[in-house]
């Protein structure tokens, strides 16, 4: 592939003006999209697929149910991960997807913005990788630029593919142009989050570093949209500080207007501006923010594998811990609002009773457990990412130099997955009990500390069968390591959806680990199938610390 | 010192799917020999060290360290040596000084303060900052970690793989030095290069590799006996008789200040008669030229490699890409 961008460029220099800051950038586009082809196809089915799934899973509510998800969505939990309630009253499948939808959709496509900008700027220039091509006449901002040309050409296929989808699904209820402008404004606000990281892929050093600003640029927006929405329904003034706010202020399927979206194009013009400004102002590999001279020895426990791993997860264990932590924190402290407003329901709307049950406490306890459920989904999602470490030390050529040492092979993997396993852990009680002590903290005593701690432990044991599997896939068929998240998928769509299809054998369940856990607060676990779930996870780690024994390092 | 060899590689063969990287291949280190390994890029250097350190498992053959089974008795095997990769890539979020220090604990039991004064030492001379994050680090600063990280060690056995890419000639010279040290210390190495300058300025012994196997063995004495050593000469009497001696090649005669100037390439192993016939010439001026070791290298090359980029060991910065990955 380099001898095709080696042939691209050249032929693109000889078109371009010597010297231009741009020379190149076309060449670099087709050679960024001929690198990214599966990578964006996959980003770009999934979204239009999310898209779909959306309007065929809100049509198959019904009215009643959707009218109950109505109330649910005007809760502060419900606003914080919905959105500012536009058309509430009459809460259409539009309406739905409009109100819920936009908040999850810009973020996916934020991260696939961050991580393309990251990956073509920041990322190139820390492996080296651009350094052959800038050497040519490829003009500096030309990465950059050629990153954000790609950028926009992806999001404007999802954009209008996925408003396709959307009316022709949706069919005479979801008007195209209604569609256009909750896609297209979901993709201009993913877009902004990706000229942040454009500017943040000139500030730091590190491509990880420039992820990081850029997803907590993210998480800004995010609670400044909620909290702006929560003061006031339709949105505060502090809502309109987040680009997240924008699409959904564009009010699709109510009474559209586009104006919002200009917001997003003067954002995007803005922090290209910056990031130019700033790019051409610093060293090729260098960033502004300067790197202190570190240590000449090491650190006494520095001795073995397992510290060295926990010295390079420890970052991504802490700022997971942080994030996760407060996130769930904050939603337990949202548990008394969502009681005492279910408390009332029931007389006033006999819909509601009907969907959820006249008991309000059995239903906020259901809702508790969802909110688990997906706490620990979320560190199932760090098992998986942690699981696949050795794989990342064993590509660099750094499992290569330690296995050299009189280390054994058990010894340094079984490093690595420790680490990891402690860290998945260490976040799964940090989230749950981060949960009881934000409801605790605003007085709401329904569950006890034991409760929680309770409901934690079987949990662990399930998410041990996560990384377990990631290890197998690491040790026998590297090549597929990826497939680890195919595990966490399938628990999250039979976990919220399963009980919707009637007709699933047992077995269908019982694939996801978190099937065979009890009720959170509500049951006791069944002794026979924490074993279980225990003997399977032994029984991976076995079989990965065999195959891993087995294999050629690196592997062909 | 045992008499057990060091390296002990017999008939191995290794295949990467349907690429046939080792293709039984043979070589053997005794104790206290410093055996270079020479082959261009891809011809199977780097699979052969990966399967001496127990990394790879090899399909057929056998490969012994000091007596002992490569894979199986791997972490053992470990104490006794040191090991520098073709391509070296370290933690990123440690220091140089860092990742030094941590490979050398890795390596277990050390005298601390001996350890302290040679990696000083060590970092002295190569001249190497341990302060910095390695991933700030050059390719040759990368090296030098690697290189002082194997030479801290008191290893018996330096596997050492393409181990002076990245360096200028001043740190070039300083390696040679330590590996140098190395031998005279009795200590064994295996240096795989494909750098012909480096291998003959510090090895007693050279195995060449070509397509995963080994088709040229020996001292540099009885390699270069294989070859021809290029003579230069002025004589004054008619040097036509030596065109029909065996053994001489190439023979180009011309005027030079009333007398002939003869070139020509003659076998090693036939100089002697024909020293003796071109001394009968009335001699005038003399040059004999060693067979270098390059010469060795394209007998086994030449029909490979073009003229043009022959220069196999004239570019220590040459990419060291599709083979060893």
């Amino acid at each position: 592939m380099n001898a095709h961008l080696a042939s691209a460029t050249a032929a693109a220099a000889e078109r371009s003006a010597r010297g231009s800051a741009l020379a190149g950038t076309g060449a670099l586009v087709r050679f960024m999209l001929r690198r990214d082809r599966v990578r964006l196809s996959v980003w770009t089915a999934s979204i239009v697929f999310f898209y779909a799934y959306f309007v065929v899973a809100l049509g198959a509510l019904g009215d009643q149910a959707r009218a109950g998800r109505a109330l649910i969505m005007q809760t502060p939990s419900g606003i914080a991960m919905g959105g500012p309630g536009y058309g509430i009253e009459n809460y259409t499948v539009g309406v739905a997807i409009a109100n819920e939808g936009i908040t999850w959709m810009v973020m996916g496509l934020a991260i696939m913005s961050i991580l393309h900008i990251v990956r073509h700027t920041r990322g190139e220039e820390e492996s080296g990788r651009s350094e052959p091509v800038l050497a040519r006449t490829v003009g500096r901002h030309a990465p950059a630029v050629a990153a954000a040309i790609t950028l926009c050409a992806v999001n404007a296929v999802i954009a209008l593919a996925s408003a396709l989808v959307l009316s022709g699904v949706g069919g005479a209820e979801l008007a195209l142009a209604d569609s256009f402008a909750l896609t297209a404004g979901s993709g201009l606000s993913a877009m902004v989050f990706g000229a942040i990281a454009l500017v943040a892929a000139q500030v730091t050093e590190h491509g990880r570093g420039a992820v990081g600003i850029s997803l907590a640029a993210f998480g800004l927006a995010f609670m400044l949209r909620a909290a702006g929405d929560i003061q006031q329904r339709h949105g505060s003034a502090l809502s309109w500080f987040s680009p997240i706010a924008w699409p959904q202020q564009m009010r699709p399927f109510v009474d559209v207007r586009w104006w919002p979206a200009a917001l997003c194009l003067v954002a995007i013009f803005v922090f290209l501006l910056v990031g130019a400004f700033l790019g051409s102002r610093r060293d090729f590999g260098g960033g502004l923010i300067a790197v202190r001279a570190g240590r000449s020895d090491a650190r006494a426990v520095l001795r073995g594998p397992a510290t060295l791993a926990w010295l390079q997860q420890r970052t991504a264990f802490s700022w997971s811990a942080i994030g996760l932590g407060l996130m769930w924190f904050a939603s337990g402290t949202l548990l008394p609002d969502i009681t005492s407003m279910i408390a009332e329901i029931p007389e006033s709307n006999p819909v509601f009773a009907a969907v959820f049950g006249a008991d309000p406490s059995q239903f906020t306890t259901a809702f508790l457990g969802v909110m688990i459920m997906f706490a620990m989904l979320c560190c199932a999602a760090y098992a998986v990412v942690m699981g696949q470490r050795a794989k990342v030390e064993e590509g660099a050529g750094r499992a290569e130099i330690a296995l050299a040492k009189p280390i054994s092979r058990h010894r340094w993997f079984g490093a690595q997955l420790l680490v990891a396993a402690l860290g998945t852990g260490m976040l799964a009680a940090v989230s749950i009990w981060a949960m009881w002590l934000g409801a605790a903290s605003v007085g709401y005593a329904e569950q006890t500390f034991a409760d929680y701690t309770g409901v934690l432990w079987p949990y662990l044991v399930a998410l041990a069968s996560y990384l377990g599997f990631a290890t197998v896939l690491y040790a026998w068929i590297p090549r597929a390591s990826g497939a680890g998240w195919v595990l966490l998928i399938y628990t999250f769509v039979i976990g919220m959806f399963g009980g919707l299809l009637q007709d699933l054998p047992d077995w269908v369940h019982g694939i996801s680990p978190f099937y065979w856990l009890p009720a959170a607060f509500t049951e006791q676990p069944e002794l026979g199938h924490m074993l279980g779930l225990a003997g399977v996870a032994v029984l991976l780690f076995a079989l990965g610390f065999a195959g891993f024994r087995r294999r050629d390092v690196p592997t062909g | 010192m045992s008499t057990t060899p060091a390296i002990e590689i017999h008939e191995l063969s290794k295949s990467f799917g349907r690429v046939r990287a080792l293709d039984g291949l043979s070589l053997s280190v005794q104790p206290g020999e410093i055996r270079g390994f020479l082959g261009p890029n891809g011809a199977g250097k780097s699979t052969t060290l990966r399967v001496l350190l127990g990394l790879l498992r090899a399909d057929a053959g056998s490969a012994r360290l000091f007596g002992g089974e490569v894979w199986r008795d791997a972490v053992k095997l470990h104490q006794r040596i040191a090991y520098v990769p073709g391509d070296v890539s370290l933690w990123p979020n440690l220091t140089g000084g860092e990742c030094i220090d941590y490979l050398a604990r890795l390596g277990g039991r050390a005298d601390k303060r001996r350890l302290k004064a040679r990696k000083t030492e060590l970092l002295e001379r190569f001249e190497l900052d341990p302060r910095k994050k390695t991933r700030t680090y050059s390719k040759g600063n990368r090296q030098k970690v690697a290189l002082v990280a194997a030479f801290l060690a008191d290893a018996e056995l330096y596997v050492l793989d393409e181990p002076t890419s990245g360096l200028d000639p001043l740190m070039e010279s300083v390696f040679t030095g330590y590996v140098r040290e190395a031998g005279a210390a009795g200590k064994s190495v295996l240096l795989s290069s494909h750098i012909l300058s480096e291998v003959e300025k510090v090895c007693d012994t050279v195995t060449i590799i070509r397509n995963g196997k080994d088709v040229e063995s020996g001292t540099l004495e009885e390699l270069r006996h294989l070859t021809r050593t290029s003579v230069s000469a002025v004589v004054g009497a008619d040097p036509s008789a030596l065109a029909a001696l065996p053994g001489v090649h190439d023979l180009a005669a011309t005027a030079f200040a009333g007398a002939t100037r003869v070139t020509f390439d003659a076998d090693n192993a036939q100089i002697g008669a024909v020293l003796t016939a071109l001394t009968a010439l009335e001699v005038r001026s003399l040059s004999a030229t060693p067979p270098s070791l390059e010469d060795l290298f394209m007998r086994h090359y030449g029909d490979v490699l073009d003229p043009g980029t022959a220069a196999v060991g004239g570019s220590p910065e040459g990419a060291k890409g599709a083979g060893a990955r």
